[in-house]
């Protein structure tokens, strides 16, 4: 079939435009496939691959003080494998040069060894030499962040002593991939390290000579996971343990978990909406292609070419475009999965992020654009080889036309010639306006969606900064502290106010449902930390019963009036029954919350405090950061304009990319559908146009005709592309919720102008190409000739 | 007239109806009419008489709805088209028919040559896309893509692609009918040569008299009836025509 296939390579070249605006379709499907599906799994090999080499334990547990004696014990427990105790403890930590407060978490390894559980990868130096305990090794994101090479040395408070320490090494570590300070969601490097030291150094330190206060663990295979920690919360309570716990609850996996989990169904939902979309355009797009090519559909049958030989041919001219944008597709997602890979090995801290383009993914996306395009050809090849060819041949007969209703309705010298003709045009075919019109609104309502992720965390940000979080600065205590304290910092300079907080850590039960989270005791009105209503109003704490984050107490499916089991986990590890009173919305985090007085009463202690929320002024930060440096009781000091910097930055360089990307691919998609609409109306009615040009109409307005005819498509396209953007975007929103954050359903007036300004856009662009072409409409040829 | 003629392709009562709309349309109604081999008819008849209608039928192309066709191959055997599959249909046009277009219906993608090599790669016993084209006095411009050709050139390069595969039967549908008076006469030239040289029976329809006088026999249309069927008793040759 040498001919034929000459025939192809040549119609290829000469739809071009149209080819290439196929294959952007079919790209922007595949690109969101690929880039989700291989930054999933580059992040997710990356983690499994790193935690079975570093030994990441399975099991975790806290205790106040144990003696080393009771490990071998604990060690008989059925179901544990490996078990190693350690001290760790939080430190203040001061850099050369960097004025702000430093938090430091420190953590034991056997006297110069690498320990069995959670082993170091040591990025560089080594580890510190047995019986030194001035040496520590540091993690790698706080030295990258301040310059540190090994030889450096830091200053660090341990348990109300200055301590000069020498950097040994700089290491990664399975157990924090993701380096984020206790009471934060976001990563801090410059103002919060992860240290590790001789366990001899810091038992010595903290006092805990002979004895242990963090217990990791590794399970046998087929262990029972629920037994294991069973048996060691009762081997470990006297010793004042707060409840073994798993990976599930360990901050670095679970932040991990809940990123891969957004992946995951970035990685379902994203491509699914997409590659849909674009299926059912290439599908309508394809068949219109055909369609125009009805006449050499008849050529070809008159000469005795089989249907078959022309179902091959056009599938393969459908093939090379599928190909075509396939190939783009997968050149741009894995372009765009690498830049993202780059982005995660920065956030999550692993050794190598080897990146591959999952096979699956390549065999599942070609399947799906070459199935819809195939289907779209094969359908307009059937309508055109399916009639006897010498109908297809003659030219079409003159359509019956009818007035429409809008014609009408409307005064006739509002519309003209020019709107009669374009108003009759599409009213005789409905199905075709009709499927034009759908493949607007789904780019619009796609890029409808792209713009609602960019507000959607802008306001996220928003109301848990300006309306949630209203203080400066937050203190963490070593240990529950006197309430009295307070009043000592409102003495600090440039202290403006202070709240007092008690945070106590507890597992909430409800039925069979169980979190581990923490009750967090708060003013009854609080000002610097409020908990908002549905609509965003600050609320006052009940005066007896519990407030929940929504998202909690869906997960523990717990209502409002039900009674809540709480297991305290701290002091006389106290169980008690608590009605859920009512419910917080708030966009960050989950929490538990009632007056500060009340959990007092519960604990059974006095007016004890955790810490305290600062107001600040900021000309005197510095005089008020002295001061802090000097009281041993403040454990951790947390500035709230850093860590919403900090998420900020974090969201703006992956969910923002991956939006603005998102955005960018509906743009493309958009443009594709639109041009190829205009340049299929072009073809079908180069002969109308032609014969008006003839009969003495200028070119503007024979444009005025095709634009009339875009222009309509798209207007009327807009109202049901953004109802597609409101359910897209709704989709989207149920998908994201995760007890990290959940992005509010905000659709601003920004995101509809999005939606219609970017289909308006692409109509524009395409009018004016197809102005241009039809200036060199050739009018006696097309006139003349059929093909 | 001669009763050594053999035939090629019988018509019994054909009729054909079309649905346009809301309106029937009686295109043919009990048409009888026999192509012998190696002859050339002219049919003749005005604008809706059902000649191109009548063409498309005898050539496969389209379907009867009344009545039979029957086309006889060089062995004698006869077979009926009436009720052919379109599979039966595809291969009668494939290896027996070829056709000639008012409109050319060239492949605008495709040169001279390739244009006819489309039909000769699928043809039995095809002759070569050049000779085609040079018998067709084209030899010249086998490269050239329609859009550079003039619309004599393009309908030569029809009739070339219609010939090549060396059918038993040609029809041509107004073949002259977009070209002016001196191209017209170079395009009739070129069919006449062929139906004395290859012996293809040679079937043109035409709303232009004079056009019948280079014909065996002149089959009159009117109405969707055969009118009158002339006999010629001497075949003008197609230089001499004037219209």
């Amino acid at each position: 079939m040498m001919t034929l296939d000459r025939k192809l390579t040549r119609d290829l070249w000469r739809l071009r435009g149209q080819a290439l605006a196929i294959a952007v379709v079919i790209a922007g499907g595949v690109m969101t496939l690929i880039l989700s599906v291989t930054t999933l799994e580059a992040l997710s090999g990356a983690r499994e691959r790193f935690y079975a080499s570093h030994h990441f334990a399975e099991v975790f547990a806290d205790v106040k003080r144990a003696p080393l004696g009771v490990v071998p014990r604990l060690q008989e427990i059925e179901g544990v494998n490996l078990i190693e105790p350690r001290v760790q403890a939080a430190m203040r930590l001061s850099v050369a040069g960097f004025d702000d407060p430093v938090r430091g978490l420190a953590q034991s390894i056997p006297d110069g060894r690498q320990p069995m559980l959670n082993r170091l990868h040591l990025v560089a130096g080594g580890l510190p030499e047995p019986g030194r305990d001035d040496q520590a090794v540091v993690s790698d994101a706080f030295a990258e962040a301040h310059g540190l090479v090994p030889g450096d040395s830091l200053e660090a408070i341990i348990d109300g002593r200055r301590v000069r320490l020498r950097l040994a090494g700089i290491a990664l570590s399975p157990e924090f991939l993701y380096q984020v300070a206790p009471t934060d969601l976001m990563p801090d490097y410059q103002r919060y390290a992860v240290l590790w030291m001789n366990q001899r150094t810091l038992a010595n330190a903290f006092g805990m000579e002979g004895a242990f206060n963090r217990l990791t663990l590794t399970l046998q295979a087929g262990a029972q996971r629920e037994a294991v920690i069973d048996a060691l919360d009762l081997a470990l309570a006297r010793y004042g343990g707060t409840g073994a716990w798993t990976r599930d609850d360990q901050p670095s996996h679970r932040f991990l978990e809940e990123e891969l989990n957004q992946q995951r169904i970035q990685a379902t939902v994203l491509p699914t909406i997409f590659l849909a979309v674009s299926a059912f355009l290439l599908h309508v797009v394809m068949g219109r292609l055909i369609q125009t090519q009805r006449e050499q559909v008849a050529v070809l049958k008159a000469f005795g070419y089989r249907d078959a030989e022309l179902a091959r041919h056009f599938g393969l001219l459908a093939g090379m475009i599928v190909l075509l944008g396939w190939a783009l597709g997968v050149a741009l997602g894995a372009w765009a999965a690498s830049g993202m890979a780059g982005l995660y090995r920065d956030y999550f801290r692993f050794p190598e992020m080897p990146f591959r383009v999952p096979l699956w993914a390549l065999a599942l996306s070609l399947a799906v654009v070459a199935l819809a395009t195939l289907l779209g050809t094969c359908q307009a090849v059937w309508q055109a080889v399916s009639r006897p060819p010498a109908e297809a041949m003659r030219p079409p007969a003159p359509a019956r036309f009818r007035r429409s209703w809008l014609e009408r309705v409307l005064p006739p010298a509002l519309l003209g010639h020019e709107g009669r003709i374009v108003l009759r045009h599409l009213a005789r075919h409905p199905a075709k306006a009709g499927l034009s019109v759908a493949g607007i609104a789904l780019s619009a309502g796609l890029l409808m969606m792209g713009a609602y992720q960019l507000d959607a965390v802008e306001a996220m940000i928003d109301q848990q900064y300006r309306q949630v979080l209203r203080m400066d600065m937050e203190l963490t205590f070593a240990e529950a502290t006197p309430a009295r304290a307070a009043g000592e910092l409102r003495h600090l300079p440039g202290v403006l106010a202070v709240e007092t907080w008690r945070r106590v850590p507890v597992t909430l039960i409800h039925g069979h449902r169980e979190e581990r989270t923490s009750l967090l005791g708060m003013e009854p009105e609080p000002q610097l930390r409020q908990v908002l209503d549905g609509d965003g109003r600050p609320q006052r704490l009940p005066e007896a019963g519990l407030m929940l984050t929504r998202y909690l107490a869906e997960s523990l499916d717990a209502r409002v009036g039900d009674q809540l089991e709480v297991a305290i986990m701290e002091g006389q590890r106290r169980h008690v029954t608590l009605p859920l009173a009512a419910l917080v919305d708030e966009p960050l985090g989950v929490g538990a919350y009632l007056t500060r007085e009340r959990l007092n009463a519960l604990m059974g202690e006095g007016p004890a405090i955790s810490g305290a929320w600062l107001l600040v002024d900021s000309d005197r930060r510095e005089a008020l950061n002295a001061a802090l440096w000097k009281m041993p009781g403040v454990a951790a000091i947390g500035r709230l304009d850093q860590a919403e910097r900090g998420i900020r930055d974090y969201l703006d360089e992956t969910i923002l990319l991956f939006a603005a990307i998102f955005v960018a691919i509906a743009t493309s998609i958009g443009f594709g559908v639109v041009y190829n609409n205009a340049r299929i109306t072009f073809a079908e009615r180069a002969r109308e146009l032609a014969t008006l040009q003839v009969l003495g109409y200028s070119r503007a307005e024979v444009s005025r005709i095709l634009l009339g005819e875009i222009a309509l498509l798209t207007l009327v396209a807009i109202p049901p592309g953004w109802a597609i953007g409101i359910v897209f975007s709704r989709l989207l929103n149920q998908a994201f919720s995760s007890d990290l954050f959940r992005i509010p359903l905000v659709l601003t007036p920004q995101a509809f102008g999005i939606a219609a300004s970017g289909v308006l856009a692409a109509s524009l662009a395409v009018a004016l190409l197809v102005v241009r072409r039809i200036g060199r409409l050739d009018k006696l040829r097309v006139l003349k000739a059929v093909e | 007239m001669h009763d050594d003629r053999v035939a090629a392709l019988e018509a019994r009562g054909l009729s054909r109806t079309y649905q346009m709309g809301e309106v029937t349309l009686q295109a043919l109604s009990g048409v009888d009419l026999t192509l012998y081999r190696g002859e050339l008819l002219v049919m003749l008849g005005a604008s809706g008489s059902g000649k191109s209608t009548l063409l498309n039928i005898l050539g496969g192309l389209d379907t009867a709805t009344g009545g039979e066709v029957c086309y006889v191959d060089r062995s004698g055997q006869r077979r009926s088209l009436t009720g052919a599959s379109q599979r039966a249909l595809t291969r009668f046009r494939r290896h027996h028919v070829g056709f000639v277009f008012q409109f050319y219906n060239l492949i605008s993608s495709l040169t001279a040559r390739e244009n006819v090599a489309i039909v000769t790669e699928i043809a039995r016993n095809p002759m070569t896309p050049e000779s085609a084209l040079a018998m067709v006095g084209l030899g010249e411009r086998l490269d050239h893509f329609p859009s550079q050709l003039s619309g004599g050139e393009q309908q030569r390069v029809a009739i070339a692609r219609a010939v090549a595969k060396q059918p038993d039967l040609l029809l041509c549908d107004e073949p002259t009918g977009a070209l002016d008076f001196r191209t017209g006469i170079r395009v009739l030239e070129v069919l006449e040569t062929i139906n004395r040289e290859i012996g293809t029976t040679v079937a043109i329809i035409t709303h232009n008299e004079v056009i019948g006088e280079m014909a065996d026999r002149v089959i009159r249309l009117r109405d969707g009836r055969v009118d009158e069927i002339h006999v010629n008793a001497i075949r003008r040759p197609a230089r001499e025509l004037r219209w």
